[in-house]
């Protein structure tokens, strides 16, 4: 069985999110509608994992790209504390989808308006995101030096929970158990057992599997309580081929959470781009991400989105309901029905707070694994590209002559918006831009 | 000035000490982009320069404004808040506490750090962001330089020598306990925050223990009980919370091991710091 090792996460937080839509709306208004999404599905090697978090109550969802033989999902994930069989669940792949989609980068549209009229905007919008997986189980004897502390049946998963006093009885255990470990993982599983981790490990129950009909992994979920707000990535590093994109989506009560021994950094934001990025918008994030992750050095981990969960503008998907919320981990926002979560205290603000964090890293770039500090910062942010449609009807009066004159420097201006956040060719650029229209030559 | 009683004719160290974290902050603002607001700093340092000049009126002391400058940028450099007034509070707590909390005619605590740590747990609205520095070489070069100015001028070089030693190797006695590879330790000592705290926050000379080997104690005791909060209790930020909890320490070190006291005038005696 194959054990995914770049699929094996940890952490503590607790969590909430909720969203309903909202309030205050910026001055320059929002009145078009989201047109497309750049989610996780675009980048390879990539996982993503929902941390809820409240006070030190935490819940980690791990979900999972895993495409093969359900017989070789296995998953390996260190754990704080020891896990009870209520503090286990699975989550509906969907409800982790929608937060993807609903925080992802996204691009705007604003029609530009007649010149010769008086001034009317109108807009649109669009978003980006990654993914992560699970393990089997077994009878196990003494000799390892690693004890079963308990083993439970989780929806499709058999899921055991280890201890263990050395790595490399561990090791053996795990590997004589089809648990696949890599070479070098010995090390970094004696660090988190002198650290008094215990192991959450789940294979698939294919038989139970097929009786429930779900035909699908579902995302496991852990709530456990502990000082501890972070991510174990270091399993996955040992052995991974290259580097990997980790999504943190955090549902959080007082504001954004960041990294601690690491570097936050805002992805760029707020910039004019042609409008056939529209149709390439999922090409186009991929490109700036990696020129920002080059920028810095692989070093930093990328803010995406940070909003308070109780409105969005523009709505990169429908509003979390509390429901979901609460089945991600967001137990505190007092009630768990079917409807969009909504602020539900005085002056606008909501106790739910998203943030969604995108790192790619391996090895050499994050040695240890990311420690998270949950902030009180509720400033607003999106990772937002933004389009223009010029007006292409008639104008004759003089203000239209400025107006046209206009749009060239805003044409050349989008070239190099472009050229610079992604890497791409001026030339391809302008070519491409004149294909739909946008004509840098008077 | 403190360079005429001394063969090297170096400034007053906190020239230099306002050079670099003006330098920083500037950097602060330029490239590292998460919550510093300038706003917020011009709050802070106003408020700082305002609430000295109260203080000084009241106590008599002659006015310096130099110091509460330099509090004034060290909080803009690490305090973050949800709100203006925050900063104004953080400003008059640090400022505050050198005229009120004083004993031999020493305040006990590190201004800036005091009213961080104070806002830390009183407050719903701050937090330090320990990860906005990174860890790029170009930044520990630069702090290392500023460093280097300002505690050479000030001859506090000895203390920060001191902690950094102690923190290395408390976090290379975990890295080989764990069996981690050495690239984890040295990721954690690249970090940019500790090397301002180490430059500008735990070598304040008006706060360290007189004595050679009281800075020795004050420091190693900084260290592991950083270690502590960092590794077992996994508080962040551990390093300022340490460092004020163990500040009345130097109290009983310069009991125990006398020595002249700092002093930025030496012709104020007595060390009377404003």
């Amino acid at each position: 069985m194959t054990l995914r090792t770049s699929k094996l996460f940890r952490t503590s937080v607790a969590a909430a999110a909720i969203l309903a839509h909202a309030a205050t709306a910026p001055a320059h208004a929002f009145c078009g509608f989201y047109v497309a999404q750049a989610d996780a599905k675009l980048f390879n090697q990539s996982s993503k994992v929902v941390l809820a978090r409240d006070g030190q109550q935490t819940a980690i969802t791990m979900a999972s790209d895993f495409e093969g033989d359900v017989k070789e999902f296995a998953v390996v994930v260190p754990v704080p504390t020891f896990i009870e069989r209520k503090q286990i669940g699975v989550v509906e792949p969907k409800t982790i989808d929608h937060l993807d989609k609903y925080t992802a980068p996204r691009l705007v549209e604003y029609h530009d308006a007649d010149p010769c009229a008086p001034v009317v905007v109108a807009a649109r919008a669009m978003p980006a995101a990654p993914m992560m997986a699970g393990a089997v189980q077994e009878m196990a004897r003494r000799d390892y030096g690693v004890t079963i502390e308990a083993s439970y049946d989780v929806a499709e998963y058999d899921v055991l929970i280890l201890s263990a006093q050395e790595s490399d009885g561990l090791t053996r255990w795990l590997t004589d158990n089809d648990y696949r470990i890599p070479q070098g993982a010995e090390a970094v599983l004696g660090s988190y057992i002198k650290q008094g981790m215990r192991f959450f490990v789940a294979k698939v129950n294919v038989e139970r599997m097929n009786s429930l009909g779900t035909g699908q992994l579902r995302p496991l979920q852990v709530r456990y309580q502990s000082a501890k707000f972070m991510v174990p990535l270091r399993l996955g590093t040992v052995n991974a081929k290259g580097p990997q994109d980790l999504i943190i989506l955090a549902l959080t009560r007082s504001g954004r959470i960041e990294a601690a021994n690491y570097r936050t950094v805002k992805i760029p934001s707020d910039i004019d781009v042609p409008l056939y990025v529209k149709n390439e918008f999922g090409p186009f994030y991929k490109a700036l991400f990696e020129r920002a992750v080059a920028r810095e050095n692989m070093q930093a981990v990328f803010v995406e989105y940070a909003w308070d969960l109780a409105w969005c503008d523009p709505c990169a998907a429908d509003p979390m309901s509390n429901k979901e919320l609460v089945e991600l981990g967001a137990r505190w926002i007092g009630g768990d029905g079917d409807v969009a979560f909504r602020a539900n205290r005085r002056g606008g603000g909501s106790d739910a707070y998203v943030t969604r964090l995108h790192v790619r890293y391996d090895a050499k770039s994050f040695p240890e694994d990311i420690v998270f500090v949950e902030t009180k910062d509720r400033a607003n942010f999106q990772g937002r590209y933004v389009q223009h449609h010029p007006w292409r009807g008639e104008a004759t009066c003089e203000a239209a002559k400025a107006y046209r004159n206009g749009l060239t420097a805003r044409f050349a201006k989008e070239v190099d918006n472009v050229a610079s956040l992604t890497g791409w060719s001026r030339g391809d650029i302008v070519e491409r831009m004149a294909r739909s229209g946008e004509t840098l030559a008077k | 000035m403190q360079a005429l009683a001394r063969p090297r004719r170096l400034p007053d160290a906190r020239y230099f000490q306002i050079a670099a974290l003006t330098t920083l902050l500037v950097i602060n603002f330029a490239l590292i982009d998460f919550g510093a607001r300038p706003a917020a700093s011009v709050i802070a340092i106003a408020t700082a320069l305002l609430t000295q000049l109260i203080g000084c009126r009241l106590s008599g002391l002659p006015l310096d404004l130099k110091s509460p400058l330099i509090t004034g940028l060290s909080l803009s450099l690490l305090l973050r808040a949800d709100a203006l007034w925050l900063h104004a509070a953080a400003a008059v707590i640090a400022i505050g506490s050198k005229f009120v909390l004083r004993i031999d005619g020493k305040h006990v605590f590190n201004p800036a750090g005091l009213a961080i740590v104070v806002l830390l747990f009183s407050s719903s609205g701050v937090w330090i962001s320990p990860g906005q520095w990174g860890t790029e070489i170009w930044f520990a070069s630069l702090a290392g330089l500023f460093a280097v100015l300002v505690l050479s001028a000030s001859h506090r070089v000895d203390i920060a020598i001191y902690f950094l030693a102690s923190h290395a190797a408390l976090l290379l006695l975990r890295a080989t306990w764990l069996g981690d590879p050495l690239v984890i330790p040295l990721h954690q000592l690249q970090s940019g925050s500790l090397l301002i705290f180490t430059f500008f926050m735990i070598s304040d000379p008006r706060t360290t223990p007189d004595s050679r080997a009281g800075r020795l104690l004050f420091a190693a005791a900084v260290a592991v009980t950083a270690h502590y909060l960092a590794f077992v209790l996994q508080m962040r930020p551990a390093l300022y919370v340490a460092l004020i909890a163990l500040s009345p320490l130097t109290l009983v070190l310069d009991r125990l091991i006398p020595a002249a006291r700092f002093s930025w005038r030496p012709s104020v005696l007595k060390g009377v710091s404003t």
